[in-house]
C-alpha cells in the first residue's frame, strides 16, 4: 500500500496480546489503534445465522406470497436483515480488501484541526450529521412515483442497491476524499483523471445541480398549488427561522438545541393553525396559490435566501430541518411497527412490463432504477462524502459505519416511503399521481380514469376521492403529483392509527407536506449556494477579469453568479409547472438520470483508485456498480433521446409536435392551446438537449477513466494524490458499539491529564 | 434512578454535540490546548466566525 512508506518507524511501536495488537505512536501515550484479529464466535455465527434465516423468511413472504395481504412488517424485517448481513460481511471485506483503514494514520480532522470546519467529531455524531445531510426528499419522492410498478422489483432494489451499488459509492467516495485533506469529488477527479476527465466532471455536477434543485422544487410547487393550509404552514417557517436567527445572533449565541426546541414548537404551531387560516375566508383569499404564482414565491425566495447572510436564514433553516427529519422519520418507524398496515399495491404490476404507466412513461428496465435513484444510490452522496464529512473523522476505521452505514439507514427511509405508499388504495394512488390531462380536475373524472385503468381491487367513486380529500383537510387530492402529497397521505394513514385518531389525520397530513417542503427548501438554499461558489470557480478559471469572481467576497459577482444559478433553475421550474402533461412526468426522469450518472462519475473516480492502488483484483466491487449504473442510464439515455414512442423519446415527441404546428393544428394531444403548443416544442428540445449533453460529460469522464485505469495497469501514469501520512495522537472505537479492547483503552486515555491532546468530542463529560 | 440520569445525560450530550451546542467549549479546549494562555474569544464572534466561514465554504445538502 502506498500509504505505508511515508509514517516514521522511529517511533511507531506494536504489542500483541493474543489476538489483538495495539500499535502506539508514542510511547507515553496509550495505544491509538487497536488491530483485532480475534475469530468469529461461534455466538457471533448463531446470532447471524439467525439473522440470515429470518432475512429469507421475509424475502419469501415478500416474493412469494401473493393475496394482497403482505404486512409491512416484513418488509422492515427483509430490510434489515439484508442491512445487517452487507455490513457485516461485504462492508468488511471491502475494508480488509480495499479501504485498509489505519488508525495510527490522523485523519484530516485531527491534522487540520482548528474547531470550525476541521474538527474530530464522535463517531455517533458524525454518523447523525452525515445522515442529516444525506437523506432529503429523494429518497421519500423517488420509492413513492416507482410503486405504479408493484412493490417487489422497488423494495429489491432499493435494499439490493444500497448493499452493492449505494453504500459502496459513499463508503469508498469517503475513503478516497479522508486520504486527501477532504477534498471534493470535482477536485479530486481532476487531480485522478487528469484536466479533461475532470472538466467534463466538473461541469457535469454544476448542470446536474441545476436540475436537482429544479425538480426539488417542483415538487414543493405540486404539494403546495392550490393548498392554503399548506403554504400558509411553509410560509410561517420564514419568519420562525429568522427568529431563530437573530435570537442566536444577538440573545444567547450557542444555545443551538435550545432555540431549535423553540423553532419546532412555533412550527408545530404554524401547521395547527394553518388548518384554521385555510377554514376562513381572509386565509384561503391570501394563500390558495396557482403553481405559476408559487413558483414565482420559490424563485424569488430562493434568491433572497442565496444572497442573506448564512446566519439570518440558512443556519436556522438547517436547524429546524435537522431536527424535523431525525424526528420524524423515527416517528415513522414506530407508527409502521406499530399500524403494522397491510399492502394494497400489486407485487409487480402491468405497467412495469408493458411501460405505459401515467407517472412516468417507460418500462421496468431501466426507468424504475432511474426514478428510484437517492434510496438505492444516490450521485449526489458523493458530494457529501466528499468535503464535508471527511473533514469531522476522527479515524479511519470509522469510515465503514459512517459511510456504508449512513447509506443503509437511507436505504431504510426509502423503504418506509415505499410502504407509505404501497398501502394506499391502488385506485386512490393513481388518481393522485396521474397528470391532469388524463385526470380532469374533479373527483368523478379523476374516478372514471382509474377505473379504466385495470386496477386490482373494488373502482374507485369520486364522492370517495372527494372525501379522502376532506379526510386531510384539502380541496383536492386529484393530480397531486410528485410523490410529496402522496407520501404525505400515506404518512397520515399510518400515523393517525398510533397517535391521535381520525381527527388528526388532517394535522399529521399537512405535518408531513411541512416536513418535505421545509428540507426541500433547505436545499434549494444550501444548493443554490454551492452552485453559485462551483460558477464562479469555473468561470474564474477561464482567467482575465473574470478571475475576479473567484473572491467570495466580492458581492457583484457573488450576486451575479447567484442570479444566474437561480435563473437557470427557475426556468427549468417553470418550464416544469407549465408543462402541459405534467413536470413531473418529464422533469423526473431527468433528474434521476442525472443524479444516476452522477453516480458514475464517482464510481469511476474510485474505481481508478482502486487499480492505481494496484488493487486490480478488487476492482469488481466499485467496478460492477458502475457498469450496472452505466446500462441503465445510457440505455435511459438512449431512448429519452432516440425511442419512437413519443411519450418516452424528447426528441419524437419534439418532431411530433412541430409537425402538428406546421400542419396550421391549434391544439395536439396533451396541448389544449397554440401557447401550450409551443410550450411542449421548446421543453421538449430543452429536454432533449441536456440527455445528451449529461450523457456526453458522463462519456468523456468514464473514458478519461479508462485511459488512467489502462495506464495504471501498464505501469506509469498518474501518481495517486494522496496526502503523506502523519501519525495520529488521538484514539476512539470504530464500530457503534466498543470492543472490551477499545473500551479498555479508551479508559487509558480518559485516565490522562485533562490538558493533553486527544479527541474533545468523544465522550459525554 | 443513577441509571435513567445517565441515559438523559448521554441523549442530551448527543443532542447537543449533533446541534452544535458545545462546539463553543470544544474550541476554547482547543486553544487552550494548542496556544496556552492566550485569550480566546468569545462565543458570540465565535459563532459569527463559524456563520463567515459557512458564507465562504457552502456546504451542501442532498436531495
Amino acid at each position: 500500500m502506498a500509504s505505508s512508506s511515508g509514517l516514521t518507524a522511529a517511533e511507531r511501536s506494536e504489542e500483541t496480546v493474543g489476538d489483538i495488537t495495539y500499535v502506539r505512536t508514542d510511547p507515553d501515550l496509550p495505544p491509538v489503534a487497536i488491530i483485532d484479529r480475534s475469530p468469529i464466535t461461534t455466538k457471533h455465527k448463531i446470532v447471524f445465522g439467525v439473522i440470515a434465516l429470518l432475512g429469507a423468511i421475509a424475502w419469501a413472504m415478500i416474493a412469494f406470497f401473493r393475496g394482497e395481504t403482505v404486512n409491512a412488517v416484513w418488509f422492515v424485517i427483509a430490510a434489515v436483515c439484508t442491512y445487517l448481513i452487507g455490513y457485516r460481511f461485504y462492508a468488511r471485506l471491502i475494508e480488509m480488501k480495499i479501504v485498509k483503514p489505519r488508525d495510527d494514520v490522523a485523519a484530516p480532522a485531527e491534522v487540520f484541526e482548528n474547531g470550525t470546519d476541521y474538527m474530530p467529531t464522535d463517531r455517533r455524531v458524525l454518523f447523525g450529521h452525515h445522515f442529516a445531510a444525506i437523506a432529503g426528499a429523494g429518497p421519500l419522492v423517488g420509492p413513492v412515483l416507482a410503486m405504479q410498478m408493484g412493490y417487489l422489483p422497488g423494495t429489491i432494489w432499493i435494499i439490493v442497491g444500497a448493499v452493492f451499488a449505494g453504500c459502496v459509492q459513499d463508503y469508498l467516495v469517503l475513503s478516497i476524499s479522508v486520504r486527501r485533506r477532504g477534498r471534493s469529488l470535482g477536485q479530486m477527479a481532476k487531480d485522478e483523471l487528469g484536466v479533461v476527465g475532470g472538466t467534463a466532471a466538473i461541469i457535469g455536477v454544476l448542470v446536474i445541480m441545476v436540475i436537482l434543485l429544479a425538480v426539488l422544487a417542483l415538487v414543493v410547487v405540486n404539494a403546495l398549488a392550490e393548498s392554503p393550509w399548506g403554504v400558509f404552514s411553509i410560509s410561517m417557517t420564514i419568519p420562525i427561522a429568522l427568529f431563530m436567527g437573530l435570537y442566536l445572533r444577538f440573545l444567547r449565541p450557542g444555545r443551538v438545541s435550545e432555540v431549535s426546541l423553540i423553532g419546532v414548537v412555533l412550527l408545530l404551531l404554524a401547521v395547527v393553525s394553518g388548518g384554521w387560516v385555510a377554514g376562513t375566508d381572509w386565509g384561503a383569499d391570501w394563500f390558495t396559490l396557482s403553481k405559476v404564482a408559487l413558483s414565482w414565491c420559490i424563485i424569488i425566495y430562493g434568491l433572497a435566501a442565496s444572497v442573506l447572510p448564512v446566519w439570518l436564514l440558512l443556519a436556522p433553516r438547517d436547524y429546524l430541518s435537522t431536527f424535523m427529519k431525525v424526528g420524524t422519520i423515527i416517528l415513522l418507524a414506530i407508527g409502521i411497527l406499530v399500524a403494522r398496515p397491510i399492502m394494497e399495491a400489486p407485487a409487480v404490476s402491468s405497467f412495469a412490463s408493458s411501460g405505459t404507466g401515467p407517472v412516468f412513461a417507460g418500462s421496468l428496465f431501466p426507468f424504475l432504477f432511474i426514478t428510484i435513484a437517492c434510496g438505492a444510490l444516490s450521485g449526489f452522496h458523493s458530494l457529501i462524502s466528499s468535503g464535508t464529512t471527511p473533514k469531522l473523522l476522527e479515524k479511519e476505521s470509522q469510515m465503514r459505519l459512517i459511510g456504508y452505514g449512513g447509506m443503509l439507514t437511507e436505504s431504510f427511509v426509502a423503504i418506509m416511503a415505499l410502504i407509505t405508499a404501497a398501502i394506499l388504495n391502488q385506485h386512490l394512488y393513481f388518481a393522485m399521481n396521474a397528470p391532469v390531462a388524463s385526470t380532469g380536475t374533479t373527483g368523478q373524472s379523476a374516478a372514471d380514469y382509474v377505473n379504466g385503468l385495470g386496477l386490482s381491487g373494488p373502482p374507485i367513486t369520486g364522492a370517495e376521492l372527494d372525501a379522502a380529500a376532506e379526510g386531510v383537510g384539502e380541496e383536492s387530492i386529484v393530480s397531486r403529483t410528485g410523490g410529496a402529497p402522496t407520501l404525505a397521505f400515506g404518512m397520515s394513514e399510518v400515523l393517525h392509527q398510533v397517535f391521535g385518531g381520525s381527527g388528526l389525520k388532517a394535522f399529521w397530513y399537512h405535518f408531513a407536506i411541512m416536513f418535505e417542503a421545509l428540507f426541500i427548501l433547505t436545499t434549494v438554499d444550501a444548493g443554490t449556494r454551492v452552485a453559485r461558489f462551483m460558477l464562479s470557480d469555473a468561470l474564474g478559471n477561464l482567467g482575465g477579469p473574470l478571475k475576479k469572481l473567484q473572491n467570495p467576497s466580492w458581492r457583484v459577482g457573488a450576486w451575479t453568479c447567484s442570479l444566474i444559478v437561480v435563473a437557470a433553475w427557475g426556468s427549468f421550474l417553470l418550464m416544469g409547472v407549465n408543462a402541459p402533461q405534467g413536470g413531473i412526468n418529464t422533469l423526473f426522469p431527468l433528474f434521476g438520470i442525472a443524479n444516476q450518472l452522477l453516480a458514475a462519475i464517482a464510481l469511476t473516480v474510485a474505481t481508478v483508485v482502486v487499480i492505481k492502488r494496484g488493487l486490480l483484483k478488487w476492482a469488481w466491487i466499485p467496478g460492477v456498480p458502475l457498469l450496472w449504473d452505466l446500462t441503465v442510464t445510457m440505455t435511459a439515455s438512449w431512448q429519452k433521446i432516440f425511442s419512437a414512442d413519443p411519450k418516452v423519446g424528447y426528441w419524437t415527441q419534439h418532431f411530433q409536435y412541430v409537425d402538428a404546428k406546421a400542419a396550421g393544428k391549434t391544439s395536439f394531444l396533451t396541448a389544449k392551446n397554440p401557447a401550450q403548443l409551443d410550450a411542449v416544442i421548446s421543453n421538449t428540445f430543452i429536454q432533449g438537449t441536456l440527455s445528451i449533453l449529461f450523457a456526453v460529460l458522463v462519456c468523456i469522464v468514464v473514458a478519461a477513466g479508462v485511459v488512467m485505469a489502462l495506464k495504471a495497469i501498464r505501469g506509469g501514469g498518474r501518481p495517486l494524490s494522496e496526502d503523506d501520512p502523519t501519525p495520529s495522537r488521538i484514539f476512539a472505537p470504530s464500530g457503534l458499539i466498543p470492543t472490551a479492547a477499545e473500551k479498555e483503552v479508551t479508559k487509558q486515555w480518559e485516565a490522562l491529564p485533562a490538558s493533553h491532546a486527544r479527541s474533545v468530542g468523544t465522550g459525554a463529560h | 434512578m443513577g441509571s435513567v440520569t445517565s441515559v438523559a445525560r448521554k441523549i442530551s450530550w448527543y443532542w447537543g454535540t449533533l446541534m452544535g451546542d458545545n462546539h463553543y467549549r470544544r474550541y476554547v479546549d482547543l486553544r487552550n490546548r494548542t496556544h496556552p494562555g492566550e485569550a480566546v474569544m468569545s462565543e458570540r464572534d465565535y459563532w459569527r466566525m463559524r456563520h463567515a466561514a459557512t458564507e465562504e465554504n457552502p456546504q451542501s445538502r442532498c436531495c
